[in-house]
């Protein structure tokens, strides 16, 4: 039963986050800890449809802005409670999602991916522009987080709903991956055509996907404005969207566990390499052409297959 | 079996990376912490004062360090992020042990940083020109530069000596340009100045002459402001001269760099704009107070680097003297003395101006920190 990484994985994953704050001397570790689990959730979301879903989003930063912007405006000026903001550009930004979704959705390849660059961009040019609404390229600072009288502060208590919150999205995406969607999924990036033939309906699940990739692009945002209490439009840049598919694939596509991985990876190595100053990007490039050049498929999937071989020849 | 195995091997190099001890630190050094925008759009801002921030560190310590203490700078890069310099600001705070930061290239870096650092109680002398950093005024929270608002003043004084009460508009929508067209209209009234076009471009825009068109066409106009920096303002100049508008055009103190008159060449002549001190050094009167701190750290900067100095080196400059002061009359690092002591920062002459700050005001910079200056020949002169 530990086999299966519904069970097993799930637990190391829990073991891990419970553990991890025991080598954590001061706030600050928390604090990039909680921006880890963030992208972490927002990878395991965009794995979904690019991993699983064979499909390309270039402007995920732009759901995770609208979430964030939706719960900064909701709470801050129209003074509904932190969680009902939350679920309330969720779903604005689902329903967003499934409209754009339908049409884009039959664009393959790099149209698809122009298309959701361009709705992207778009909406990050919307942030910036509407300074009257979103307070323009300077910002709008977001209040606390709280439920039900309970307020989120400090580093601690959110890193343990990071925490929380990774897990259940792991969870849900271990489980929608070994379900019938998951499969459909699977058959629609193997040969959309073949998957068409079996009488999948491809359309209908690629936008399932992209709304639900996007849903967790939201809340990730919601969340990320209450944790960091002041949000730009740049959250929302073309460059934040290329980082999360960086992630992603860096982590491994198609790998719930890989875009953990890489998310935590990814947000970590900057920290440690800004003592590496103006050498900082060039590091950081090295590291990430070695992983393409030597694991293409990404860390944790290439790493996996590296053990299977070991043990095949002893 | 194998893919828990994996999870777990993953899993221990995970930790193995967030297991990593801070900086140990030396009670007796002055621990000044940084985190700038080297890299990214904002860079040509970051970079010189990175530049600047090493350069009079290093000779603090040939010169003693401050009040015999040796002076330990850390610089971080946020690449422009609001949420980098957040965490950065985090870092430099609580795992480097910094006693005072100097930084926050930007308003949005500044603005993301300050959360941080009025929660942990460090002083915080900001280089970023948005008047939101001071206003309302924040207990642990300083900043260098003149802002856009003191701009829009010296510029809507100028013209009224002129004689000029119409004016039009036309702003860049980034953040510069979007901060000083809202600050500009918010002081144009006190100043007599009505604003009879308000346009618009965006800062890679090649070409905006349906802006000024347009901006030429308001009834009434008498002269056109432009708030932004770049190259966007260099192509407004440009498209201003091509147009044949014969109206006065005045630009804001983002254009007082050398490399706008590069880029605008000809049509730059005529051009007025506010600019610190430290842009005219060789032209201020002798008597300015200003002088000789200019023109010793101008000719400083530019033997040491071999480029022309900018007023963003300079703010940094300022940053770290008033926070090397503050600390030498506290008589130590203790966090509230050398607050109070910062805000009680008077008279001191920097690049930017005279600081002289108070418990209401922790900018301290009068309009008189702003001099007009008009482009002749390709080169700055003094005009007031």
């Amino acid at each position: 039963m530990w086999k299966s990484p519904r069970t097993g994985g799930l637990a190391v994953l829990v073991a891990l986050v419970t553990l991890a704050p025991l080598g954590f001397p001061n706030a600050y570790f928390y604090d990039v800890a909680v921006n880890a689990l963030f992208n972490a959730t927002l990878c395991v979301g965009l794995n979904l449809l690019v991993g699983y879903g064979g499909q390309i989003s270039l402007g995920h930063a732009g759901f995770f802005a609208l979430g964030a912007y939706g719960s900064a405006l909701l709470t801050g000026r129209y003074g509904l409670p932190p969680l009902a903001a939350l679920l309330l550009s969720a779903g604005v930004v689902g329903a967003l999602a499934f409209v754009v979704g339908r049409p884009i959705l039959k664009l393959k390849g790099h149209y698809l991916a122009m298309a959701t660059l361009g709705i992207g961009i778009i909406i990050h040019i919307v942030l910036k522009t509407e300074s009257a609404v979103t307070g323009g390229p300077d910002g709008l600072g977001v209040d606390a987080f709280s439920v039900a009288g309970l307020t989120v502060s400090g580093d601690q208590a959110w890193y343990w709903l990071a925490a929380v919150l990774v897990v259940i999205a792991v969870w849900l995406s271990l489980n929608l991956v070994d379900s019938p969607v998951g499969r459909a999924l699977r058959a629609v990036h193997g040969s959309e055509v073949g998957a068409e033939v079996v009488g999948v309906d491809t359309t209908g699940y690629k936008v399932l996907v992209f709304v639900v990739s996007a849903v967790f692009a939201s809340v990730v945002g919601s969340l990320f404005a209450h944790k960091n209490g002041f949000i730009t439009p740049d959250i929302g840049s073309f460059f934040r969207s290329i980082e999360v598919v960086t992630m992603v694939v860096l982590g491994g596509m198609a790998s719930t566990f890989g875009a953990v991985v890489g998310a935590v990876l990814l947000t970590l190595l900057p920290q440690f390499l800004a003592s590496f100053e103006d050498y900082e990007a060039m590091v950081l490039g090295g590291i990430m052409m070695g992983t393409m050049i030597f694991m293409p498929k990404g860390l944790l999937p290439s790493l996996r297959l590296l053990l299977a071989k070991r043990r095949r020849t002893p | 079996m194998k893919g828990l195995v994996w999870m777990g091997a993953a899993g221990v190099a995970v930790l193995g990376c967030v297991v990593f001890s801070g900086g140990v630190q030396a009670a007796e050094t002055v621990k000044i912490g940084s985190f700038l925008s080297v890299t990214g759009p904002a860079s040509f801002l970051g970079e010189p004062e990175k530049k600047t921030l090493e350069r009079y560190v290093e000779r603090l310590n040939t010169d003693g360090g401050i009040g015999g203490r040796k002076v330990e700078l850390v610089v971080y890069d946020d690449g422009g992020a609001p949420d980098k310099a957040a965490t950065f600001a985090k870092r430099l705070i609580q795992n480097d042990g910094v006693d005072i930061l100097v930084g926050g290239t930007t308003t949005g870096t500044s603005m993301a940083a300050i959360k941080v650092v009025e929660l942990a109680g460090v002083p915080f002398i900001s280089l970023a020109g948005g008047i939101d950093i001071v206003e309302p005024v924040k207990k642990w929270v300083f900043k260098t530069p003149h802002t856009d608002r003191m701009a829009a003043e010296k510029v809507f004084a100028d013209m009224k000596t002129r004689g000029i009460s119409k004016i039009a508009l036309v702003s860049e929508d980034s953040g510069f340009g979007k901060s000083g067209h809202d600050q500009s209209l918010k002081v144009a009234a006190n100043h007599g100045i009505e604003i009879v076009a308000d346009e618009v471009y965006s800062p890679k825009d090649p070409d905006v002459t349906a802006q000024l068109t347009k901006a030429r066409n308001a009834p009434g106009v008498q002269a056109v402001f432009n708030f932004g920096f770049g190259q966007g303002p260099a192509i407004v100049t440009k498209n201003y001269k091509q147009l044949g508008i014969a109206l006065p055009l005045y630009q804001s103190h983002g254009v007082a760099s050398k490399e706008f008159i590069r880029l605008a060449g000809a049509a730059a002549d005529g051009v007025r704009l506010p600019a610190a001190g430290l842009v005219v050094a060789g032209q201020l009167p002798a008597t300015d107070p200003q002088k000789p701190v200019v023109t010793a750290f101008k000719a400083d900067y530019e033997a040491a680097f071999k480029t022309e100095v900018s007023t963003f080196a300079g703010h940094a400059y300022d940053g770290l003297q008033l926070a090397a002061a503050a600390i030498s009359r506290a008589g130590g690092t203790d966090k509230a003395r050398v607050r109070d002591e910062l805000e009680k920062t008077s008279g001191y002459v920097g690049t930017g101006g005279m600081v002289t700050m108070s418990a209401t005001d922790h900018m301290g910079l009068s309009p008189a920190a702003f001099h007009m200056v008009e482009i002749r020949n390709g080169d700055w002169v003094l005009s007031d």
